[in-house]
């Protein structure tokens, strides 16, 4: 009787949706490729991403440095595949942290309804409207620049968006047949948000979260390319550019491998993001 | 009017918790601005923070700010000795405003025509590849799009300076790596926002009594389908401003931007507090003025008040 009520029909014709939207069924093979590489990095990089050789620095790419190496002599490609998993790792956990408290805002906005909902909205408007990567900046400094401290920074100003989205997708829950006879049969609010809020909200939170992956991982990229992220002798993608954009006079190599890589892993994301709306969103798809 | 007012004293209670909030973190960085490579003798630092009153607790020095802010006063500057916080801001800030408002007009005479042109004839051409470029200008970073365009323009063509200020030829490269970058979520705004209002029953309407095509499209689609690119105007500004801050340090361009990253590197806690307010405070009125676009645009939002 508490059986979430997901259409299962239209979710199935979702996937069938889904996979006739070739930009972005192959957005999303490209990305398991990336990030399938970036994370076995340790075992299948060509060379050991601190190596240095100072007998090689600044080569354009050859055999033996598919990408070329940079100012120390170390291996661009090797130093690309670690910058990756820093970059989707940031991406990926920052998200999560972004989707937990944007969910909990939004349903918690929702539930409580009238004025206090008025207020949690109101204050979500005007915190969107101040200079978040200021904050982030400031952040990563006064923390330290180390890794958790960016995820938390990054995703605690990146819930906004979520938040809103959540909170009326809720708000139309709250008032829909089933969600009132779950309340009239005496289901606990915790039933109500775990048996029939998250399963019907899991689209929009699928949805929602790919489309919030590329806006994190440019804030990471960013702060980085502030020399405020990522630190030596580790990288990121928005490390190296910063450093290939430094001297693309003499070695546009550097530059131009993590641009592309980066451009292409947030284009896919996109794409993967707006197909996966098209598919599973009910207002887009049932136009 | 009223509407203005009330929106102008709620700024109040968001510009002071942004202070409180900012005053704090800026006092929690680690390392004050006096920490050299060589150390200074103990009683000069104490005078020193004795002088711009570091020594005392935190909530007074919060306090004295305040009152000092609400007087117009942003404080001394401790990394430029002799200067004011406003006087550093004020130097700076001409460039950084000049360069924000020519990308934003940039982006808004290319991103809204583009926009428009490509919902005339859907999924054409015409749409397509307009689009494509769209999608690739969300995706590639104002620090990659600024190299690029210097990596061609300056260095391959010569035309114009990879860097530098000072005369209207330098506002070219930072100027057009902003809007371009600010165009591009514009004009799929448009795009997407013309697209629906095409179907409303109201176009029809008009189409149907024999409103000549153009002017459908101009005056009673255009101006519902705009609502939204205003809106958008706010969040926009926000971008620039932090694009303002990698593209100040890339082309070398003396805004607010750069001052605000040397500040951090700096400790300088003061000019770091004068820079974030000033930043939330326009920002905020900017917002501002997108909703009252909005409302002088639809009738209905201005009722609704």
């Amino acid at each position: 009787m508490s059986e979430p009520v997901v259409e299962s029909l239209a979710s199935e014709s979702g996937w069938q949706r889904f996979r006739k939207d070739r930009a972005a069924v192959w957005s999303g093979w490209f990305l398991v490729t990336i990030a399938a590489v970036c994370f076995l990095s340790p075992l299948i990089a060509p060379y050991p991403y601190m190596a240095q050789d100072l007998a090689h620095s600044a080569e354009a790419p050859s055999l033996a440095h598919w990408l070329g190496t940079d100012l120390l002599g170390r291996d661009v490609l090797s130093r690309l595949l670690q910058g990756g998993m820093i970059s989707l790792f940031v991406g990926l956990i920052a998200t999560a942290v972004a989707l937990a408290v944007g969910i909990c805002y939004g349903v918690l906005a929702a539930e409580v309804g009238g004025r206090a909902e008025d207020a949690l909205m109101r204050f979500v408007d005007i915190v969107s409207t101040l200079p978040l990567t200021l904050i982030v900046i400031l952040c990563t400094v006064v923390f330290g620049q180390n890794m958790p401290m960016i995820f938390l920074a990054v995703g605690g100003v990146s819930w906004l968006t979520m938040a809103r989205i959540i909170r009326n997708q809720t708000r139309e829950l709250k008032a829909s047949q089933f969600v009132q006879a779950a309340e009239s049969l005496g289901q606990s609010r915790w039933g109500i948000f775990s048996r029939h809020y998250l399963p019907n909200l899991a689209g929009t939170i699928a949805v929602c979260a790919t489309l919030t992956v590329p806006g994190v991982m440019l804030l990471e990229a960013f702060v980085s390319f502030l020399g405020l992220g990522v630190k030596a002798p580790m990288t990121s993608w928005g490390l190296m550019i910063k450093e290939g954009a430094d001297i693309m006079e003499e070695c546009p190599w550097l530059l131009i491998s993590p641009s592309v890589v980066f451009a292409l892993t947030l284009l896919s994301l996109n794409f993967l993001g707006d197909g996966l709306r098209d598919a599973f969103d009910p207002r887009s798809s049932r136009k | 009017m009223a509407y203005v007012l009330r929106r102008l004293l709620e700024m109040i209670p968001v510009l002071l918790i942004v202070v409180a909030a900012t005053f704090f973190l800026a006092h929690a960085v680690p390392g004050g601005p006096f920490d050299k490579d060589r150390p200074l003798p103990a009683e000069v630092k104490a005078r020193l923070e004795q002088y711009y009153g570091l020594d005392q607790p935190l909530p007074v020095q919060l306090g004295n700010y305040v009152v000092n802010l609400a007087q117009g006063d942003l404080g001394p500057s401790i990394k430029y000795p002799g200067w004011s916080v406003r006087e550093v801001i004020g130097s700076r800030i001409g460039v950084s405003a000049s360069l924000g408002l020519v990308s934003l007009l940039l982006a808004v005479l290319i991103g809204v025509p583009v926009g428009v042109l490509a919902a005339s004839r859907p999924n054409s051409w015409l749409d397509r590849v307009p689009m494509g470029f769209t999608l690739v200008g969300i995706c590639v970073p104002s620090f990659v799009l600024g190299p690029i365009l210097a990596l061609i323009f300056s260095l391959g063509l010569g035309w114009l300076p990879p860097c530098g200020w000072g005369s209207a030829i330098h506002f070219v490269l930072p100027a057009a790596t902003l809007g371009l970058i600010t165009a591009a979520p514009l004009a799929r705004l448009t795009r997407g926002s013309l697209m629906e209002v095409r179907s409303l029953d109201y176009v029809r309407t008009a189409r149907a009594k024999g409103v000549p095509p153009l002017r459908v499209w101009f005056v009673h689609a255009l101006r519902n389908a705009l609502l939204p690119v205003v809106t958008y105007l706010g969040p926009a500004a926000a971008g620039l401003v932090s694009g303002s801050f990698v593209i100040e340090s890339l082309f070398d361009v003396p805004g607010m931007g750069r001052l605000f990253v040397t500040a951090i590197i700096n400790r300088d806690v003061m000019l770091i507090l004068g820079t974030t307010i000033v930043y939330a405070a326009a920002l905020l009125f900017l917002n501002l003025a997108a909703d009252l676009a909005n409302a002088a645009l639809n009738p209905k939002v201005a009722r609704s008040r």
